[in-house]
């Protein structure tokens, strides 16, 4: 595919709105940590706003401040997002490990600074990952994020890294 | 130009003789630790995707810590399917439950090299920076990848080098000047950065202060966390596995992103309050606030030296009424060192509850969680809401004396008084 005609890199939706130091406990609590998709999704963020889990649509967006998913290294805390249909997650910066498991399991995420500041919850966001372009379709105000290099736009546009092993599992076979 | 010890290690296993902070770079990976949170899933997931071997099963490590022993029929249903994929895939270093926490097994089991990279689907894997290694925390799916192909790509990071300077006074440790870190310069400080930590203080650490330290790099956000590979670690390693080291570090010339020179002479025992692991407060602040629960424990603070310092400050003393002290050493091998030691006795006497080694309460996975509006000091590394049980309760952190000098007086107390006490 040419880089220019990449799919799912402009997406539009309702925004969710949360602070700072939102943490993989609160993503995906400890309690469920072995539990199934299904029941681990239920929980998502409960303890800060029981209403989310039950009321995400497919396509909203989440907007957040510093240091989002901080804490351990569990990839349910992007899995859980990206099965409940998060487009993507836009803070003004992510923990090093969510951020690398959300290019792993395919969810979108744009670090933008003013993001927090720039949405209240319930308003549209329009996000281009590829130029970093950040807009607010309630207000119409504008904000500039990091673009994703192109080598975690790779991953993401495959569909996560496992879409790429399975892409490439002949030759890795043979290793 | 001269590389930091993260371009250093990340220019090895990419075969370049030279990289920079910013570079995304394929690396071969030196080690991969799984632990049973995780492993289970890893090796459905390789099987799913039509991968039979891992690249190298001698480069993987198994460990089943988290959840021991099994607190229920599921848990021990995914550690019986660890047994079977580690046995079909031929993965002999496997510690099963018991044996202790990941990341004390690795170092004390002779697993780290200094200048190695090592990936663990769990983020305290900066642990390994103590000894000159590059140890990261990474997910399921990139372990998928690591373990099929041996091979991941990293963005190669800015480094914070930090230049200690001065001796702690007595009874203030290594997990107080890392809390301390984190409240000056805030729990995302290192985001997609490394840390170096040296200078004359750094050089003077024992190996189980630079764990403590590299442990908790983490919390502010470091891809790595590391000490120069040195005589302490050429020693630690002789002992711990029977194969020395040579020294590795940064280059002189190596460019940093920021250097701070940190005194810490007058530094206090430190507390992170709830919920933030930047909410950093001297002891002088918040002695007297009562607490239910004290865990001595964890990958942060659950070694011999830990165990023997908060044994010091209880020994022949009673923990107040209707406090519960909780202490899971964090190997077997702690466990019979503190045995053989009589700090174990001495935690016993005082009226602790040893539980088995392994992570014990510190991720609220079971044994020893909290209920509502409960409050617990703690030697780990997180104080996030829930992560012991309740949403409602309160973690405080500290290092194992103020730990136990918390569980005698039945609230925040500082070590340092308690010592005086004791004559
Ligand atoms: S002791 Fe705590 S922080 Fe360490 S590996 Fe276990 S759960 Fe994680």
């Amino acid at each position: 595919m040419a880089d220019n005609v990449r799919t799912g890199e402009v997406m539009t939706g309702r925004v969710w709105r949360f602070d700072h130091d939102i943490s993989t406990d609160l993503l995906s609590p400890g309690a469920y940590a072995i539990d199934p998709v299904e029941v681990r999704k239920l929980h998502v963020l409960e303890s800060i706003n029981p209403s989310f889990a039950g009321e995400v649509e497919s396509g909203d967006v989440l907007v957040a401040g510093r240091n989002f998913g901080c804490g351990s290294s569990r990839e349910t805390a992007a899995e859980n997002l990206k099965v409940l249909g998060v487009a993507c997650v836009v803070a003004e910066s992510f923990a090093r490990i969510f951020m690398r498991n959300a290019v792993a399991v395919g969810l979108p995420v744009l670090v933008c600074a003013g993001v927090h500041e720039a949405f209240s919850e319930g308003e549209g966001a329009e996000i281009d990952l590829s130029s970093g372009l950040v807009r607010n379709t309630d207000t119409g105000s504008e904000l500039t994020g990091d673009s994703l290099p192109q080598e975690m736009r790779e991953i993401l546009t495959a569909g996560g890294i496992l879409a790429v092993l399975r892409e490439s599992t002949g030759q890795h076979l043979s290793l | 130009m001269g590389m930091t010890m993260a371009e250093r290690i990340l220019a090895e296993a990419a075969g370049k003789d030279q990289v920079q902070a910013g570079e995304f770079v394929v690396a071969e990976i030196d080690l991969a630790l799984l632990h049973d949170i995780f492993a289970a899933g890893v090796f459905d997931t390789l099987l799913d995707v039509g991968v039979a071997d891992v690249f190298d099963p001698e480069k993987a490590v198994v460990v089943v810590d988290h959840l021991v022993p099994a607190p229920s029929a599921e848990a021990a249903a995914v550690h019986q399917k660890i047994r079977d994929h580690v046995a079909r895939l031929g993965i002999n270093s496997f510690y099963d439950a018991g044996d202790g926490i990941c990341h004390q097994l690795l170092p004390e089991r002779g697993h780290i090299r200094p200048g190695s990279l090592v990936v663990g689907t769990d983020s305290h894997t900066t642990s390994y920076g103590a000894l000159g290694a590059g140890g990261t925390g990474i997910g399921t799916s990139d372990m998928v990848y690591a373990l099929a192909t041996g091979k991941l790509w990293f963005r190669v990071p800015e480094t914070l080098r930090f230049e200690f300077t001065g001796d702690l006074m007595a009874s203030v440790s290594w997990k107080d000047v890392i809390l301390h870190l984190a409240g000056r310069f805030g729990a995302d400080a290192a985001q997609y950065r490394s840390m170096e930590f040296g200078g004359p203080a750094a050089a003077n650490a024992d190996m189980s202060s630079r764990l403590t330290v590299a442990n908790m790099a983490v919390e502010m956000g470091a891809k790595f966390g590391m000490f120069a590979a040195d005589d302490v670690t050429d020693s630690y390693l002789r002992e711990h596995g029977g194969v020395g080291s040579d020294p590795f570090g940064p280059d002189a010339d190596a460019s940093y992103a920021e250097v701070h020179e940190i005194h810490l002479s007058d530094l206090s025992p430190q507390v992170a309050l709830p919920h933030e692991i930047d909410r950093v407060s001297p002891i002088e602040e918040v002695v007297g606030l009562t607490v239910n629960q004290c865990f001595l424990g964890s990958c942060t603070n659950g070694r011999i030296e830990d165990l023997e310092a908060a044994a010091e400050i209880v020994a022949g003393k009673q923990i107040a009424p209707g406090i519960r002290l909780l202490v899971a050493p964090a190997s077997r091998r702690v466990l019979q060192e503190a045995t053989r030691s009589g700090a174990l006795e001495s935690l016993i006497q005082a009226g602790a509850t040893v539980m088995a080694p392994g992570c014990g309460p510190c991720f609220g996975g079971h044994g020893g969680l909290l209920g509502p509006g409960e409050r617990c000091i703690g030697t780990h590394n997180r104080n996030f809401p829930g992560r012991m049980g309740s949403a409602q309760a309160e973690i405080y952190l500290a290092s194992p004396a103020t730990v136990a000098a918390s569980a005698l007086a039945g609230c925040i107390a500082d070590p340092r008084e308690a010592e005086s006490t004791n004559g």
